[in-house]
This record gives structure tokens, sequence and C-alpha cells, in this order.
């Protein structure tokens, strides 16, 4: 649906859709002040004065790094993963039609459709039936079955809009199905999988729920974070904290963008 | 004859690369199965696997008096939902997840119908980017800044004391049910951070909706005499319909299963998620929380069907 040119919006929508993303970004803005602020003991507005002295003291905290080096840790492992994972489905999905297609699909989206509650659970207590002791590993097995979705999504929607008549050119002139792999489907999904990669890396990077049901004592950032909203200790720290994950996380979505903005199907609407 | 046809087909690959390609071309199936094989056994293992393994477990119960699993088949553990206590918890989750998907939709059509409908060329980036970086913008974070919004000390209570409106907050916090002490210990407070942060799906699917509305329709109806009231209701709000129900999936399943929020801000008095989450684990309850874990599969599969034949899955 698209306006003429000329065509004013009304003044009562243009307030309702501005007071609603105002609504949407003013909280995330907040926390961008409360980590410059002064006050350690409350969350006092306004903030009584501004320093930058909190950053210092998070840089310098090993709890913090450590949680950090899980997340990241983590988020590579399930991104890398799902990456492979997704992209066979999707290239099975969509190149050729069989029995059971549909159910597949079901299958690869169940995982994110489900509340994420369910999923943490049934690990858990498929865990301790296998008796799997909690590890890395056992945060890498959720994570990577609900990444699979976001992979799969942005792939598909690029197999569909390549043309199969490409592929079928490059076996004519001789090529074998690596080299077509390598040197027409490759080129041509690379930008998609990327996108959905850097996805992927967000979703998993800010994963919670599921994340307490499979990491036992270890302590992901999200995790660290949720200790500290049920029993706030160090305010200031968390502010920061809250702050640089904020920041870390726009920036794949920000590139995810840039790289499927083109196409019919932009990455990361189906979250 | 025979030297012919074989001239016309080329000679076969040589080495294992070769041989593997040939037989990718020859049998379709066989390369649809490697490719298939590894994420429907990782999927089918360890998710169904496990979803399965929980659910049986809710037909097993648990003894009152050692408090150990008994692993006969029993329907002992479905019939405990009903006891007022949990029945209580489920009517309040979904009464939660029904009001929070209203006023979801309530917020998001005037963007989504702006963004649609009068945002073009750099604004369309705009919007969309607007709606995104919150949609995957850190759900902790989010919560967080509502408890940092909320707190007594906090920029809300600041705000309405500047304004002097202090007696609206606690006119309405002394009201039943949605009141409390504070507004980040009452209902009030659970539900503006549930619908802060699922807002943005409710958003992205009715905004794709709505694009999809033919503007000559529009036109028409107002060529035929329609105040732009009519041509809402009768023209743009049906064929919106789709997405407004694909967008309420997300609201209504994604509040049904949450147990972070209500734990956070909120009364004391639990949802589903948290009776989930306590049963599973300091109670050692397993059965109990398995069998509450059914009910949001339950509720989503009513929820799915119907949306279905409202044809919303197009609109996703």
């Amino acid at each position: 649906m698209r306006a003429d040119r000329n065509q004013r919006a009304p003044l009562a929508l243009k307030i309702a859709a501005t007071a609603g993303l105002l609504f949407l970004h003013l909280p995330i803005l907040l926390i961008f002040v409360y980590a410059f602020t002064t006050e350690d003991k409350s969350y006092a507005w306004p903030p009584p004065g501004f320093t930058t002295k909190w950053f210092a003291v998070t840089w310098n905290r090993p709890d913090v790094w450590q949680a950090l080096t899980l997340s990241v840790k983590v988020a590579s492992i399930s991104t890398a993963v799902a990456l492979v994972l997704g992209t066979l489905c999707a290239a099975a999905v969509s190149q050729t039609k069989f029995f059971g297609r549909e159910t597949i699909s079901l299958l690869v989206i169940l995982p994110i459709a489900l509340p994420g509650i369910i999923t943490g659970i049934a690990l858990r207590s498929a865990f301790s039936i296998a008796e799997i002791p909690f590890s890395t590993w056992t945060i890498v097995l959720g994570h990577a079955t609900f990444c699979v979705v976001v992979v799969y999504n942005n792939a598909v929607a690029r197999f569909r809009r390549t043309s199969a008549s490409l592929v079928e050119a490059s076996m004519d002139l001789g090529a074998d199905g690596f080299q077509t792999f390598r040197y027409v489907i490759l080129p041509n999904i690379g930008t998609a999988l990327l996108a959905g990669g850097m996805l992927a890396f967000a979703l998993s990077f800010d994963e919670v729920i599921v994340t307490t049901f499979t990491a036992g004592q270890q302590q992901t950032l999200p995790i660290w974070m949720l200790e500290e909203l049920v029993r706030p200790r160090q305010r200031p720290v968390t502010n920061v904290v809250a702050m640089v994950v904020v920041l870390v996380t726009f920036l794949p979505i920000l590139a995810a963008f840039y790289l499927t903005r083109d196409g019919d199907q932009i990455a990361g609407s189906g979250k | 004859m025979a030297a012919a046809a074989h001239s016309a087909i080329l000679p076969r690959r040589g080495g294992i690369a070769g041989a593997l390609s040939d037989a990718f071309w020859r049998h379709p199936g066989f390369l649809l199965f490697l490719l298939l094989t590894p994420p429907v056994l990782w999927l089918g293992i360890i998710y169904l696997g496990s979803l399965f393994a929980l659910l049986a477990q809710s037909f097993f119960s648990i003894d009152e008096f050692s408090g150990l699993v008994q692993y006969e088949f029993t329907l002992k553990t479905y019939g405990e939902l009903f006891k007022a206590q949990n029945l209580d918890i489920i009517l309040r989750t979904v009464m939660m997840a029904a009001i929070v998907t209203l006023a979801a939709a309530a917020v998001a059509f005037p963007i989504a119908y702006f963004a649609a409908r009068y945002a073009r060329g750099k604004w369309k980036a705009f919007f969309y980017l607007a709606v995104m970086l919150p949609l995957w913008s850190s759900y902790l974070v989010k919560v967080y800044a509502w408890k940092l919004i909320l707190a007594k000390e906090g920029i809300l209570n600041w705000l309405l004391a500047k304004m002097h409106l202090t007696w609206l907050l606690e006119a309405w916090l002394s009201l039943p049910i949605v009141g409390g002490n504070s507004l980040s210990f009452s209902y009030t407070g659970t539900f503006l951070v549930f619908l802060y942060v699922w807002l943005p799906f409710m958003i992205l699917p009715l905004q794709a909706a709505l694009e999809r509305v033919p503007v000559n329709l529009v036109e028409a109806s107002s060529d035929l005499g329609a105040a732009p009231a009519q041509t809402f209701r009768n023209v743009i709000f049906p064929l919106a319909l789709p997405g407004l129900v694909a967008g309420s999936i997300f609201t209504f399943s994604l509040t049904l299963g949450d147990y972070i929020i209500p734990q956070i801000v909120g009364t004391s008095r639990r949802f589903i998620g948290q009776a989930v989450y306590i049963h599973q684990g300091t109670a050692g309850n397993i059965p109990l929380a398995a069998a509450f874990t059914v009910v949001p599969i339950v509720v989503m599969g009513f929820y799915l069907w119907g949306a279905k034949r409202l044809g919303a899955f197009n609109a996703m």
C-alpha cells in the first residue's frame, strides 16, 4: 500500500506513530545515561553527576570478562553449527520437492515457535536422564538448535531468488557439483549466509531463558546480568555492561540489514 | 549404434569428488538424503527427543511422602493442574497474554500503518531499523531499562512529580488487581514490560500485511463515498487482519512462556513460566513442571489452528 506522493499523513497518525517509536527507543537510551551516573546505591533520576570511572571499574572485573568470553565462545560455535545445518536444510527444501517437506520446515521453526522455557526444561531433563554433565557443549546444543531457524530463513529466501538455470548452465558447461557449489551457488547465497550468521550470533549472544537450564554453574553474560537483575549488587557495573551489550548487538543487526536490503526479504524480520 | 550412444554421453569423471558429483546428478534422492540427514538428526534427536522425554514425564507422578518420582503411568499430575491454585496461575497467564496482545496491536497499528503507507526512501529504511533495533537488542537489557524506569526513585515517578500527577499514579495503584505497592510490584508494571519487549514482534508482520493492501482498493472505497473511518473499518482492517493475527501469535506465545519478566517486575503471584521453573528446580517435581509446559503447547495449538483459518501464515 503506497500513498500518492502528494498525500500527507493525518496529524493524529503522525503523533501516534512518533509516540510509539519513542516508546520503543527511550528506554534503551536511558541505559546510556545511567552508565555515566555517579550514583551507585540506587536508580536515582536525575543522575546526581556524571563520571566515566565505572568503565574502568568494569574493565578490571574478571567475572565480567569470564562471562563475556564464555558468551562469545558459545555464540561462535553455535553460529558455525547453525550455518551448516541451516544451509543444508534450506538447500534441500528449496531445490527439490519431496514428501514431508512441510514437516521439515515445521521442525526447524518449532524450537523458536514454542516458548523458550519448554526447550530449556526439555533439554535439562534430557541431560539428567542421559547423565550428561553441564559444560560449554550443553549450552551450545541448546543455542544451535534455535539458531538454525535464523540461518534457514535467510538462506531459503535467497535460494528462492537464485534461478535454477544458473546451476544448469554451470553443469552444461562441464562443472561438476562441487565446482558449481563453489563458483555459482556460494557467491549467490554468500551475503544471505553472512547475514543469517550474524543474526544467529546476536540471538545466541543474548539468549537467557534456555541458557539458565543448560548452563549449570557457568555464567554467560546474560546469566550474569540476570543475577544482577534479581539481586542487584553492583549497579554501576551492570549499567556499563548493559550499554556495551546494546552497542555490541546493534552492529551485527546493522550489518545484516545492509547485506540483505536489496532482497525481497530482509534479514531478521523473523526473529 | 552403441558407439554413437556412448559418445553422446560424457565419460564418467575420475576421482572421488568426480564420482560423487556424478552420483549426485544421477540420483538426486541421494543428494537430498545427504543434505537432510545432519539437520534432521540434530533436530530430531536433540530437540524432539528431549521434548518427548519431557512430555512422557508428565504422565508420571511424584510420591507425596518421599518426594521421589514414581515411574508409572498416571493422569494424577494432570489432575493437579485443575487445583484452584494452579488453575489460577493458568488463567492469570492467559489473561495477561491476551491483554498484552490487544495493547500491542493498538500501539503497533499506527507505526505499521505509517511505515507502510507514508514512509518512503530513506524514511522507509529508518522505520525498518527503528523497529529492528529494539527487536534484536538484548532482552535482559530491555527488562533492566524498565527496572530503572519503574523504580521508586526512577524517571517515571520523577516525571509524574514534576507534572504534579503523583495523585493519579497513587489512585491507579490503589485500584484492586492492577494496583500494588509501587509500579515495579504491580501487574501494571508487568504488563508495561511485556508490552514493551514484545511490541516489535507485532509491528513487523502487521506492516508486511499493510504493505500488501492494494492502494486502489482504498481509493475506490473513498471514490464510492466512504468516510476515512468507514474505509478503515471495511477495507483496510479486514485486509490487515492476517498480519495482526500473525503478530499476535508471537506476543501471545512469548507472554505465555516467559518467566523472567514477572519475576523481576511484578507481584509475588506466579505465572506459568515461573511455576514450571520452580517445580523443576527447588521443588524437584518434574512431572508437574512437565504437565505445566503442556498448557502453553495446547493453548498455542488451538491458537495456531485458529490463526491458520484466518490466513495468518501467509502474512509472516
